[in-house]
């Protein structure tokens, strides 16, 4: 195992490494530099040499790249464009907090949900509630975020009232302050993630349901719960688990989305304010945060797998 | 995905034109598809879209981008069937209108993507060894990027790069490029399968070019892999398309863009609800119209759900 997580991790430091200059690429490939981009139409020839200068940004790309990278590896991202009062990293360690609280909380109740509804639904293949759960399943997963998101809105704060519309922070609030803001960008994520893994689960509980092991273990008169506790449920559940894990992407996907609808201040929103001001170093540092926890969950996901996993934990 | 080499393809296996052979089997899937409920259901929900996507701009009731200025928050009357924005534009006609970019840059992006991912499959897995690696490494590396994340970066670069060119092509560009990766690896594997048969070896020794091989013997084979593919992919890219438009970053304003009409109106929703839904309706109807569809080619042909990432 130790030396699993040992080349694992290295792997990903690779990645990361190629991720990080292909993040750094795109941004150097924009037209005019931080500088130019914050002075916009009051640049003059001087002022943008001094931002320049003052920024840093008169050195050649390698330089800057390897400052960037070996000032991550410590922990400092430099600051903001908009003033050199924001440390990007005191920022972005806030909504790093906020989104993994909203990501994990949908997780918690999604998963073990969509798990055990899959069993339940999959173990009655072909039945009127199955064609019509999973029918329904199919049209959650095919709704975008942000047309539940909307409706969620409309009824529970517009129609309703009892919901704040929007998650926006006074300065100095905190999230977990007001749980409320919480309810309806948690219910969004969850919403999608337990259709999918609803789905998932069902139809790997169909295709173990008809293999010959579990019409064996019916067959020699095996009372059904223990047929669907120690036959169906582990080589069922292990490649739902397998795929829960890689799509991951498309959690974090979800996230960006969900959080600019609901104005949530977490790295979502951070991503797409930093292009619409577009703050280059808060940009480049929030995009290569976000490929850094999308490379560790991937990981974290490969792990449950093995310990779950009797080939592989053994091997 | 090798249960998609289905027997629609060998019965007319004998027919010498691949491009024949293939509209036979894709005609032959579509009688197997609409046998089925959900396909059956899909299908006439993705008609509807179409024919609205190919006659919306001739059944606008007013031009889309037009300004009513004295009508505007109307709630829906008898001139405006869906009412109208903060700038009194007509929502039905927007509406109607969103449909063909949507559905078109979706496509086309999907197109892009699957070709490119066919090049590379084939490419990858025909050549084995080291190239294989190579690519397959690279394919890696791309999808270590969350793919909204990747689109978003490239976007901004491309927006103001590259000015002079439409939007949409920059966000068909964009599918293209994150749709490769995952299709890649699919193709490269179904490539794998054909690989060692009889009628490539035989190729092989008659000592036919490697482009040849690849394209003429290969590709036909791998064609059904293909096109399920793509029918998957497609709900995605139009969630793609419609998820950047909601960010602001895909079509630009005043074009009417199903997304950007939602992220717009949601400020109004308290005075014109049916501003943001009814472009999240015509959205979300469309996406699970192309979903029933391709879980009815998924039951038609007997592949399992495979639940591949956006």
């Amino acid at each position: 195992m130790a030396r699993f997580l040992i080349v694992r991790i290295s792997l990903i430091m690779v990645t990361l490494l190629a991720v990080s200059i292909a993040i750094f690429s795109l941004i150097e490939l924009l037209p005019g530099d931080a500088a130019a981009l914050m002075l916009g139409q009051q640049s003059t020839p001087d002022s943008l040499r001094n931002l320049q200068e003052q920024m840093g940004l008169d050195r050649p790309p390698h330089i800057r790249y390897l400052e960037w990278i070996g000032g991550a590896l410590r922990g400092d991202l430099g600051v903001s464009a908009k003033s050199p009062d924001i440390s990007i990293s005191s920022v972005i360690g806030e909504r790093l907090r906020n989104s993994a609280l909203l990501a994990v909380s949908a997780f918690v109740i999604a998963v073990p949900l969509g798990l055990a509804m899959g069993v339940w639904v999959g173990s009655r293949a072909d039945t009127k509630i199955d064609r019509f759960l999973s029918m329904g399943g199919l049209v959650t997963i095919s709704l975008p975020e942000f047309v539940t998101g909307v409706v969620m809105i409309l009824v529970l704060s517009t129609m309703l009232g009892w919901l704040p519309s929007s998650s926006i922070m006074m300065p100095g609030e905190s999230i977990i302050g007001n749980p409320q803001v919480l309810i309806m960008p948690i219910l969004t994520v969850t919403g999608a993630l337990f259709a999918y893994i609803f789905r998932m689960a069902r139809a790997n509980v169909i295709e173990v349901m008809e293999s010959n092991y579990v019409r064996t273990a019916v067959l020699k008169g095996l009372p059904m719960r223990t047929v669907m506790v120690r036959h169906v449920m582990p080589n069922a559940l292990l490649p739902t688990i397998t795929v829960i894990a890689n799509n991951v992407g498309w959690l974090f996907g979800g996230l960006i989305i969900i959080e600019n609808l609901f104005a949530y201040p977490g790295m979502g929103g951070e991503l797409i304010n930093s292009i619409k001001t577009q703050d280059i170093p808060m940009l480049q540092s929030t995009a290569m945060v976000i490929a850094a926890v999308y490379a560790f969950s991937n990981l974290a996901a490969d792990l449950t797998y093995g310990l779950l996993n009797p080939r592989v934990r053994l091997s | 995905m090798a249960a998609a080499d289905h027997t629609a393809a060998r019965d007319v296996s004998a027919s010498a034109n691949p491009l024949l052979r293939f509209a036979s089997s894709a005609r032959s899937a579509l009688t197997l598809i609409l046998r089925t409920t959900t396909g059956r259901v899909g299908f006439t929900i993705v008609m509807v879209h179409l024919t609205l996507a190919v006659i919306g701009p001739w059944i606008t009731p007013y031009t889309p981008t037009d300004f009513h200025l004295d009508d505007r928050f109307s709630a829906p009357t008898a001139a405006y069937w869906l009412g109208t924005d903060e700038f009194g534009r007509d929502v039905l006609s927007r509406v109607l209108a969103g449909a063909r970019s949507i559905i078109w840059i979706a496509t086309v992006g999907t197109v892009l993507g699957v070709t490119l991912g066919t090049i590379v499959g084939v490419t990858s897995g025909y050549a084995g060894g080291k190239i294989d690696q190579i690519i397959m490494r690279i394919v890696d590396w791309l999808l270590a990027i969350p793919s909204l994340l990747l689109a978003i970066l490239v976007i901004n670069m491309a927006t103001q790069r590259f000015s002079g060119v439409d939007d949409s092509w920059i966000i068909i560009g964009i599918i293209g490029i994150s749709f490769m990766p995952n299709n890649s690896r699919v193709i490269r594997s179904a490539t794998l399968a054909v690989k060692p048969l009889e009628f490539v070896e035989s190729a092989r020794l008659r000592g036919e070019p490697t482009p040849y091989i690849m394209f003429r013997e290969i590709l036909p084979n791998v064609l059904p892999v293909v096109a399920v593919e793509a029918a998957i992919r497609i709900s995605f890219a139009l969630l793609l398309t419609a998820g950047l438009g909601f960010l602001g970053l895909g079509v630009q304003e005043p074009t009417p863009d199903w997304g950007l009409m939602v992220a717009e109106n949601a400020k109004h929703l308290s005075t014109v609800p049916l501003s943001a839904l009814a472009p999240g309706f015509a959205m979300a109807s469309l996406v699970v119209g192309i979903n029933l569809l391709a879980d009815g080619i998924r039951q038609a042909q007997n592949i399992p759900e495979t639940g591949d990432s956006r």
